[in-house]
């Protein structure tokens, strides 16, 4: 129930406009690009003029070279520009979800250099160099992932649409925790949100797959 | 010949009817490829992006978007609001941008320029004397039998208490938005909608097209619970940015204008008097309840307080309260979750005033129980505490423990109507013996196209690689709207009646071409045609009869449809075991029980996830 307050009635705005998680990263982003760029310019008078320091880019569109599933892609993108966004609009892998763009609810879990990852949280600029795993690269190439059949089988999903979040979130776990029990389980995938109601069944997924030693 | 008729196979013959079947979209679903709208990604796609009132009443004094047109990647740019106009609540739209990039919209929204003369707002929900005095007030009508008065004279013990629950919203995942394409003045829309069969008119009026150039498509919708029936504004805004840009556009609520303004359940709280003489029978109910549905005011339905009871001495009355919030929407089953806590918390303390059980308090007055259907409830009551080890772990209230953290058991019981929705389907059986069907239904998560599959395999005796569902289109023949109570059974019902009535055509022609004395008998299984046990032909052989056109057949269904397929008028008990430490407010549930009413069971496995999300989502709602 919600407390009675003052904050209920009145004429004064109880939100700022622009106040979000999302505007201060892209904010910060295109800051730290900018400050890069007048550092960069000092940098080029003294030193090569074509080279710029490998972590200074320019606050606006560049080639940005990602290694997405085993496959090199190169977008051209701000600086400011999530990861998330890249996948989804530029590379249309849009297994990873755009759901809460605040790093609340997992459901643009990614593998990044084996460790989970939220692509909302992530710059595509700060990726490059590293090996990024999407839901769509899981699995064999000729087969799915254990993961996503355990998943099947458990019947962990509903409307589906956080379902990929939570199948990177439970490969990348496994991976670290093959033999993971119940209660570690319902901890490690703790950041990952379903409206539907289909934590049970993630969570015998989850652990069908360590019985397994984690799947493949 | 014998008579032919409408019915499921028994228990004991089917394949695939009541056992755990695995969602045939369940590796497209796990594995990222399934496609819902937010997921839409056509060559050229634009951006659309939202600007929203950051207050909750006000008056639009200027709204200049002249420099937003100019802002690199700018395609086109839609007003909702307009000088003059006023705003209602947090939230409400009042300009689209649609640009290449999402950035780029971001940033055009960024110089859009809005006056506002900001006017008084009241959003208290809960404080009925506070919101009388803001005149946001409004008498919704009384509901009253027998005589409250008396009865409470000479009760025996009588309860006075206040009980509420807040407004939640829904928050779908995938939140409500669409991707529109031109092609010519047709109209193509991915839709997230529980309404594909609904929505294309919704689209064309205020376009001013034709309806037959609309179609909706809805592959994968990422949730709904009530609240994706309708094109909604921004879904016009959208088929409008993509007509004036000359290229596909997709818009989707951002996260914070899908909490604000794509949905409610609305609150309901209550002043209750509640009376019962000295054996525990209820003799009268007095309530007076409010809350809010958004600025519109309304509510819970003062006519069916109390829930699921009917006491022969009653009396609710309703108050709406207009706050100045975005307005509610259907809500899974609307408004019983509010009916439910509103009416049973206040019988508990009653029962503990009496210091009587819960169990036994509840049990004594089934009596009063709506449809007469108290002999369930205590059939399903008594499943449920033998279960929950109801006798040995109940103890009065107020005695859970001496710390901190107090232990105690709850119970509740709930109806529901359910039943069959509206749905036609086209049921094509091909020369080859492949099976397809067409609806314009949509899955919202509940497994609608296992169903169908599961329902269409049994009925010809094939697997469920045996069958194409082809649902998801509003150029489809038309279904209902998915509230998801009534799908299952419509769309299994419909299609149960078209595959039946092909099988009953192919048994003929089978019986006519191998010389049977009649067709009586015939059963298709195992991918065979049979007669007893003697195999008459393959089902692909008996398919080969059909002719090149195949043969093609229609089913229907609707509440009307009463042939024995589908049943209505459900009921269920829940009991949990929980924790609450009084200190940090954190909640513990040690065990949580479900025995509910489900009729014919199609699939074990996704009916079994339908009890477990609902239960989940209870918590969610207990807790908020």
């Amino acid at each position: 129930m919600r407390d009675a307050s003052d904050s209920t009635q009145g004429t004064s705005s109880r939100s700022g406009p622009g106040f979000n998680r999302r505007d201060f990263l892209k904010g910060s982003g295109a800051a730290v690009a900018a400050s890069a760029v007048a550092t960069a310019v000092e940098e080029t008078v003294a030193q090569d003029k074509d080279k710029l320091p490998a972590n200074v880019v320019p606050a606006k569109p560049v080639p940005v070279k990602l290694e997405i599933n085993g496959k090199a892609h190169t977008v051209t993108v701000e600086p400011r520009v999530t990861l998330l966004d890249v996948l989804r609009n530029d590379l249309n892998l849009t297994g990873a979800k755009d759901v809460c763009t605040t790093t609340n609810c997992g459901a643009c879990t990614v593998i990044i250099d084996g460790k989970p990852v939220l692509a909302c949280a992530r710059m595509a600029v700060e990726c490059q160099g590293k090996k990024i795993t999407t839901v769509e690269g899981l699995g064999d190439g000729k087969d799915v992932d254990d993961v996503v059949k355990c998943f099947v089988k458990h019947d962990a999903t509903q409307c589906g649409y956080c379902t990929p979040g939570f199948v990177v979130a439970t490969r990348a776990f496994l991976n670290s925790k093959p033999n993971a029990t119940l209660e570690e389980i319902r901890k490690g995938l703790g950041g990952n949100l379903c409206r539907c109601g289909t934590y049970d069944g993630v969570a015998h997924a989850a652990l069908e797959c360590a019985s397994k030693k984690g799947g493949k | 010949m014998a008579e032919r008729k409408f019915s499921w196979p028994a228990r004991s013959e089917a394949t695939l009817i009541g056992k755990d079947i695995q969602r045939i979209d369940g590796v497209a679903k796990a594995s990222g490829q399934a496609k819902y709208t937010a997921d839409i990604n056509t060559e050229g796609t634009l951006f659309a992006r939202l600007l929203t009132s950051p207050h909750a009443a006000a008056k639009i004094k200027s709204i200049d978007v002249e420099q937003a047109k100019k802002m690199p990647g700018v395609r086109a740019i839609h007003l909702f609001k307009n000088e003059g106009d006023e705003i209602r609540w947090e939230g409400e739209l009042l300009v689209a941008i649609a640009a290449d990039r999402v950035e780029l919209a971001d940033d055009a929204l960024k110089v859009v320029k809005v006056e506002y003369e900001e006017l008084p707002f009241y959003v208290n929900e809960a404080d009925i004397v506070r919101a009388a005095h803001a005149d946001r007030t409004k008498g919704l009508g009384k509901n009253e039998k027998g005589d409250v008065d008396a009865a409470l004279k000479t009760a025996a013990v009588v309860h006075r208490g206040y009980y509420g629950v807040s407004t939640i919203s829904h928050m779908c995942l995938e939140p409500h938005g669409s991707h529109c394409q031109w092609d010519g003045d047709d109209l193509d829309v991915h839709l997230s909608t529980q309404n594909v069969s609904g929505t294309p008119g919704q689209f064309a009026e205020p376009l001013e097209i034709d309806a037959s150039n609309v179609t909706v498509t809805s592959d994968y919708e990422g949730g709904g619970f009530g609240s994706k029936f309708a094109a909604d504004e921004w879904g016009i805004a959208c088929a409008k940015l993509s007509r004036e840009a000359g290229k596909p556009v997709r818009l989707m609520l951002d996260r914070a204008a899908e909490l604000k303004i794509a949905g409610t359940r609305p609150s309901g709280y209550a002043d209750v008097t509640i009376a019962a003489d000295s054996e525990g029978k209820i003799v009268a109910w007095d309530s007076v309840h409010w809350g809010t549905a958004g600025f519109g005011g309304g509510g819970v339905d003062v006519n069916q307080l109390p829930y699921p009871f009917d006491f022969e001495n009653r009396r609710a009355a309703q108050i709406g309260i207009s706050c100045n919030t975005g307005p509610n929407r259907a809500w899974r089953a609307p408004p019983h979750p509010q009916l439910c806590a509103l009416t049973q918390t206040a019988m508990d303390d009653l029962a503990a005033k009496m210091k009587m059980g819960s169990y036994e308090f509840f049990e004594k007055n089934l009596a009063f129980a709506l449809q007469d259907k108290g002999p369930v409830y205590a059939e399903q009551m008594k499943i449920a505490a033998k279960a929950i080890d109801w006798k040995a772990k109940w103890h009065p209230h107020g005695q859970g423990g001496k710390g901190p953290v107090k232990r105690g058991l709850g119970l509740a019981l709930h109806r529901w109507g359910g039943g069959a929705g509206p749905c036609t389907c086209t049921v094509k059986v091909h020369q080859d013996g492949s099976v397809e069907t067409f609806l314009g239904s949509q899955d919202i998560g509940t497994g609608t196209r296992t169903i169908i599959a599961i329902t269409l395999a049994e009925t010809f005796g094939l697997p469920l690689t045996g069958v194409k569902v082809n649902l998801g289109s509003s150029k489809y023949p038309q279904s209902g709207a998915s509230g998801g109570s009534i799908t299952v059974g419509g769309v299994s019902g419909a299609n149960r009646r078209a595959a039946q009535t092909a099988l009953w055509e192919i048994f003929d022609k089978v019986a006519e071409k191998y010389k049977l004395e009649s067709a009586d008998g015939l059963v298709a299984k195992g991918g065979d045609i049979l007669k007893g046990k003697e195999k008459i032909c393959t089902w692909k052989q008996a398919c080969s009869l059909l002719g090149p056109m195949g043969l093609e057949t229609k089913g229907e269904s609707s509440q009307k449809t009463k042939d024995g397929l589908t049943s209505d008028q459900v009921g269920g008990v829940q009991m949990v075991d929980l924790s609450v430490d009084t200190e940090t407010g954190l909640v513990r549930i040690h065990k949580f029980v479900c025995v509910q009413d489900c009729g014919l069971i199609l699939d074990e496995l996704t009916a079994r996830s339908q009890v477990l999300g609902a239960l989940i989502m209870g918590i969610a709602y207990s807790l908020s």
